[in-house]
């Protein structure tokens, strides 16, 4: 059904622009036949509501060939769903391009598509579907199926089979603050007639409260405070003096005074100051903690591995987990799919494009008998290729394994808190052991509660949230401007850099997109010349140059012949066109630097298609960093753009080529053994050994759903013209919490005052640390907000 | 006086099954999605503006 349309329309279903040829349906264009396709389905269905909520919610079908062939076998099927009896299967799906409202209505209404599917329940931020079917009259492979035909295909890789153990974690502290917060409420209510004062009939009521008081300590201290002791314990053990030891003295010491005087009848005892103190620590944790759910930092190679290959086994295809394939198998590898174990070629024309193993984007071709190594992407036709070393043990999965590469990170800086605890614990006890000694041959009692009211109220709980709550309003910041931190140590990290290495391919830039010039008088027919005939080739020259001469009209073409690495020719509609090489087409040598694909027609030169990298956009403002940080450029190409990137650098010293992914860890190392603290930006695998020997791995990417090797921050590509505002940043938020440190300790020295003469109240105590607390809560977050509001950021 | 045992007594066992609600309820997975359900409920069951436009 294809209809001329001259006016420019959208798509219904997607909102890219439609061709002048394009598909019409119900009065709607549609720019695809997949786009099409869904409306269809959808259609047929009575969901066209969901148009209604916004317009264009669809994804373009990007291909519909469907390749789910693997989830017909139980044992994959078993590793994936989260429960299943004979008739109910539960599985969690992890769709990323939910992305608006429309997908949560459409996605829960899976049941009117099969009644066999009972329940489909979205979680928008996880991006998460959790489907409930019965197994009988539908299998995972149908719901995956129809998923795709709706336009949300789920992405499923090994790493979904192995993360369901890693649940739960965050949920224990909430518990924990639960019990501190209902014994803080409790204790504050039973507190208030002694901070109000009690007659002296009314004695019994004080030993009654205090008691009680009492009870509700002791599950704040055994159970919501008991990680403080244990990290404390840990940390004495190793010599280590952090901010856990002043903490848990601090909880050890409220907790025995108020036992004393409550079993004596001396006083009130500090029951309110601990479990307040308890309660403020662990929010600040739970705020500290506060993680991505969509983002996984902690992603290896497996991530980007299917579940499951094409086996050939006497000439019968079928799919086979990845686990089980060995030694001496055939695979069948198609457009588009990675290779996942070394192999020998058997059959087909390979291109493999090993832009994720090398960062070099141009796809290598192999010929038959040649070995391909795992990591690389077939590109154009199907290959059939025999294993030779089964997955553990092949080239990508030894270089993810390899030593260096996996190390865990104990050279990582000091954080601000770590440095600063040390001394203060130092003091602390020096002033506190100070006033117990000064008291001490007068006054046994008033030594003693001298003593414990200088270890109460120094207790750094202002100290222990000034970096959670700052952090935490940085990441805000960070997240809202599309660069996601792993955690709010990255922070610290990052306002400490001296020293900047990007990658070239795929960082700087723009990943498998290159810039293309037309410099050939072509008129419109030999424009449809050209189309024609590189319509033929699958080479991605081939392919840019299509694109490029998009809506030219097809034409006949005869005689095709394609020679590997130098160009095609063949008999277009009656002319003879040639399109490759220089050397190719004129049998003289190639003297360009830049890639160039040149044009003869009937034997006459007609110019050349010039192809350019691009670079992202924000290149211009990294430079000029260059002021203030040494900045490296470090890529595993050829440097046949040395010239183009020069402008950039300082000179050649600081732009190194055709190094290894071994080569560039060696050289962060180089660096660091120098005495800096290297930044290391990078998108494929190839640098994530750097990336994670540096002080500060940043891995760059255009879609954050997409693989990106582990990392200490993500970074979308529109933001990396941020890059220097990002750090500038990151050094305020390190003098907010200086700030706030000071202002912590001045109520410390405060409170300090009363201590040492031993006549701290109870009332003083429980008034002074929930203000210091507020005061520090409000102050960061009011000036990190200020902060980013100064440097122009979201 | 002594009647305030008695209603301490009751308030403590009215916030214990207070949290042992919210216990409940973080068990049940009730917090794990805090957002969806917001956008969830501005979804008519049966939206019919494609029949007025």
């Amino acid at each position: 059904m294809a209809v001329n349309i001259s006016a420019p329309t959208t798509c219904y279903h997607c909102g890219n622009d439609c061709e002048k040829d394009h598909y019409v349906l119900d009065n709607k264009d549609f720019c695809c036949v997949g786009c099409k396709g869904v409306y269809q389905v959808l259609a047929n269905s009575g969901l066209c509501n969901y148009y209604s909520y916004n317009a264009h919610p669809g994804a373009t079908l990007k291909s519909t060939e469907k390749r789910f062939e693997y989830l017909d076998d139980p044992s994959i099927i078993n590793d994936l769903v989260d429960f299943t009896d004979d008739t109910i299967t539960i599985v969690t799906l992890y769709i990323p391009y939910i992305h608006c409202s429309s997908c949560i209505w459409l996605l829960e209404k899976l049941n009117r598509f099969n009644p066999a599917i009972y329940y489909s329940r979205i979680d928008f931020l996880k991006k998460q579907v959790n489907i409930r079917f019965n197994n009988r009259e539908i299998g995972l492979r149908q719901v995956v199926e129809l998923l795709t035909d709706i336009g949300y295909e789920p992405l499923i890789n090994l790493q979904d089979v192995i993360k369901k153990q890693q649940t739960g974690k965050g949920d224990n502290l909430v518990k924990k603050i639960a019990v501190a917060g209902f014994c803080f409420g409790n204790v504050m209510l039973l507190s208030f007639p002694e901070y109000l004062g009690l007659s002296a009939y009314e004695q019994t009521f004080r030993h009654f409260f205090g008691w009680v008081n009492v009870m509700f300590s002791l599950p704040v201290v055994f159970y919501s405070g008991r990680e403080y002791f244990m990290s404390a314990y840990k940390n004495l053990r190793n010599r280590v003096l952090n901010i856990d030891f002043p903490l848990a003295l601090g909880i050890a010491v409220l907790f025995l005074r108020t036992l004393a005087e409550v079993f004596t009848h001396s006083g009130a005892g500090f029951a309110d100051t601990l479990c307040g103190l308890v309660f403020f620590l662990l929010v600040g944790k739970f705020v500290q903690q506060k993680t991505y759910y969509h983002i996984s930092f902690e992603r290896d190679y497996r991530s980007f591995f299917p579940v499951a290959v094409q086996a050939i086994e006497n000439g019968v295809e079928k799919p086979l987990p990845l686990s089980e394939l060995n030694v001496g198998q055939r695979i069948r590898i198609r457009n588009n799919e990675i290779i996942p174990a070394d192999a020998i070629l058997l059959k087909g024309d390979a291109r493999i494009d090993f832009s994720f193993v090398t960062g070099e984007s141009v796809p290598v071709k192999k010929v038959w008998g040649e070995v391909v190594y795992a990591g690389g992407r077939q590109t154009g036709e199907a290959i059939e290729l025999e294993v030779i070393k089964p997955v553990s043990q092949s080239y990508l999965t030894r270089l993810w394994n390899n030593e260096a590469f996996t190390r865990v990170q104990d050279n990582r800086m000091q954080t601000f808190n770590q440095k600063v605890s040390r001394y203060f614990t130092i003091v602390l006890l020096v002033i506190a052991f100070g006033s117990l000694l000064f008291w001490l041959p007068g006054d046994v009692y008033l030594a003693f509660s001298a003593f414990t009211a200088v270890l109460i109220v120094a207790c750094p709980c202002a100290l222990a949230l000034s970096t959670p709550f700052t952090m935490s309003a940085a990441l805000g910041v960070f997240d809202r401007n599309f660069f996601y931190l792993k955690n709010a140590a990255v922070v610290e990290q990052m306002a400490a850099i001296d020293t900047i290495v990007l990658d070239k391919t795929g960082t700087i830039t723009v990943g498998g997109e290159n810039g293309i010039s037309k410099k050939a008088l072509l008129d419109n027919y030999q424009q449809q010349l050209v189309y024609s005939i590189c319509r033929n080739s699958a080479h991605p020259l081939s392919v840019q140059i299509c694109n490029y001469l998009h809506s030219s009209k097809q034409l006949p073409v005869t005689d095709y012949l394609e020679l590997a690495g130098k160009g095609i020719c063949a008999t277009v509609d009656g002319h003879l066109v040639k399109v490759g090489s220089q050397s190719f087409l004129t049998g003289g040598a190639n003297i360009a630097a830049a890639t160039e694909v040149h044009v003869m027609i009937d034997e006459t030169y007609a110019g050349y298609f010039g192809f350019t990298n691009k670079y992202r956009d924000g290149l211009e403002a990294i430079t000029k960093l260059g002021t203030d940080y040494k900045l490296y450029l470090l890529s595993g190409d050829q440097d046949h753009e040395r010239e183009a990137l020069r402008p950039y650098f300082k000179d050649d010293g600081y732009m190194l080529f055709n190094r290894s992914p071994q080569q560039k860890l060696d050289f962060v190392k180089s660096l660091q053994l120098a005495g800096k603290k290297v930044m290391m930006i990078g998108d494929g695998l190839n640098d994530s050994g750097a990336l994670k020997q540096s002080d500060l791995g940043i891995a760059i990417t255009d879609n954050v759903n997409n693989f990106s090797p582990g990392s200490d921050a993500i970074l979308d590509g529109r933001s990396l013209k941020l890059l220097p505002v990002f750090l500038k940043f990151s050094r305020d938020s390190i003098t907010i919490i200086y700030i706030s440190f000071c202002i912590s300790l001045c109520y410390n020295l405060f409170g300090l005052s009363y201590a040492v003469t031993g006549n701290l109240s109870p009332l003083l105590a429980a008034i002074l640390m929930p203000l210091s607390t507020a005061t520090i809560i409000s102050f960061t977050s009011i000036a990190a907000h200020l902060a980013a509001k100064k440097r122009k950021l979201r | 006086m002594s009647i305030i045992y008695f209603l301490i007594g009751c308030s403590i066992l009215l916030a214990l099954v207070f949290l042992g609600a919210f216990f409940w309820a973080q068990r049940n997975g009730q917090n794990e999605d805090l957002y969806t359900p917001s956008v969830r409920i501005l979804l008519d069951d049966e939206p019919s503006d494609e029949n007025k436009k």
